[in-house]
């Protein structure tokens, strides 16, 4: 019996998964009741049982972290390799899974132009760009079911795609006017490698601006929202998990907050993941990332000046999470016609 | 059960059975206080909330 059901599993492996948002996505693999998780490969971990290096995971899998050059075919790979590397094995990757979700960076354009522009060189497999789609389901959720190859999306990307989408999507925004889009982050976002940076002394108690424009994530927002003129404003804050996008822009004349109201309402109620937090008592009134660690959920709100036309929307969510590898399951879930939410029923913690 | 619209956020917020005129309901979307004023048809109005403290 135990071997029966074994056998209705999808087997999954991961490539490149000592990083945080491979540890994370190992997580929820191993916690779906569809699935198998196969292999997890590293080369700078080899041999190492993978709890070794995702503590949280020690007694939920004896997994060996293994070399790449041994992984076999599974239904679905999963690739978590720091960015730039995915495109120059995509030939190989192909077959070893029947679906590829990537959660780095590589196929996230469909234009390579307008990767060379922000990622400062040419794509190896331009190609491939456009085998992929967006994995962002909130966004192309009928292209994901029926497509073989997902690209993961930019945390900070999602932050801000998500504080737009209801404006965007509603119509509500005047696109001819700047739309800036400031980003407070954790620290997991800078990844498992160590830097000066990452010092703890460096780090701890840190409120800084580290980009005022230019960051990478931009490009997706530009593809997505279909808004030329935008600008993320990167600042760095003393949280371990977390992202909460501010976005500001103009609302078209006439626009009031009961329309604004509509437009939030409709994009929670056509999305499991998405909630829209405008309270008028307790504490917790407006979208914080605090609440929402280890949980899929992306938490937005908003505010109008009436006088000016000024509109303020924020989108909270947990950057491994609805901005990395929880994503990447909802996408793998839509791709297998499952319920999306499938293995994201973590509600958060509270207090945390 | 009767509905009532949120003059907030436009809501659709369902009546209790037994709901009374003066009673205190909260708009389940953006969470408003919303005091009855009148009953067949039933109607409501903003009730006054306390303001979050947002200190110096």
């Amino acid at each position: 019996m135990m071997n029966a059901s074994r056998e209705l599993k999808l087997t999954v492996s991961i490539i490149g998964g000592s990083g945080y948002g491979g540890g994370e996505l190992l997580r929820l693999l191993l916690g779906h009741p569809n699935l198998e998780v196969k292999q997890v490969t590293s080369r700078s971990h080899l041999g190492e049982y993978v709890y070794q290096v995702h503590p949280n995971l020690r007694k939920r899998t004896q997994l060996k972290f293994s070399d790449p050059a041994v992984l076999e075919p599974v239904d679905v790979l999963f690739l978590a390799q720091p960015h730039g590397q995915a495109q120059h094995n995509i030939e190989q990757y192909v077959k070893l899974g029947t679906k590829i979700i990537d959660l780095a960076a590589d196929f996230r354009l469909r234009d390579a132009a307008l990767y060379e522009k922000w990622y400062g060189e040419k794509h190896s497999a331009p190609e491939w760009l456009s085998k992929f789609v967006y994995g962002l389901p909130e966004l192309h959720r009928d292209e994901i079911s029926k497509a073989s190859y997902i690209s993961g999306v930019g945390c900070n990307a999602t932050a801000g795609n998500l504080a737009l989408l209801p404006l965007v999507k509603a119509d509500l925004i005047d696109l001819s006017a700047s739309v800036i889009i400031e980003i407070k982050v954790g620290s997991s976002e800078g990844g498992a490698e160590v830097n000066s940076g990452s010092h703890h002394a460096e780090r701890a108690n840190v409120i800084r601006t580290f980009s005022a424009f230019g960051h990478r994530h931009t490009a997706e927002v530009i593809q997505e929202m279909g808004v030329q003129d935008v600008s993320l404003t990167m600042t760095a804050v003393d949280l371990v998990r977390g992202v909460l996008a501010t976005a500001h822009a103009k609302v078209k004349t006439g626009v009031v907050t009961k329309d604004l109201w509509k437009a939030y309402r409709a994009v929670a109620n056509e999305n499991p993941f998405v909630r829209v937090v405008k309270e008028q008592r307790g504490i917790y009134r407006v979208p914080e990332p605090k609440i929402l660690a280890g949980s899929n959920y992306a938490d937005l709100g908003f505010d109008l000046d009436e006088n000016n036309g000024h509109v303020v929307s924020m989108c909270a969510i947990d950057n491994l999470m609805k901005g990395a590898a929880g994503t990447a399951l909802q996408c793998m879930n839509l791709m297998m016609g499952w319920d999306e939410t499938l293995g994201l029923e973590f509600a958060g913690l509270h207090p945390i | 059960m009767s509905t009532i619209t949120c003059p907030e956020c436009e809501a659709q917020v369902g009546l209790d059975d037994g709901t009374e005129v003066g009673e205190i309901i909260i708009c389940s979307d953006c969470g408003v206080d919303l005091e009855i004023i009148a009953l067949e048809p039933a109607a409501v109005q903003l009730a006054p909330m306390e303001q979050e403290d947002w200190g110096e």
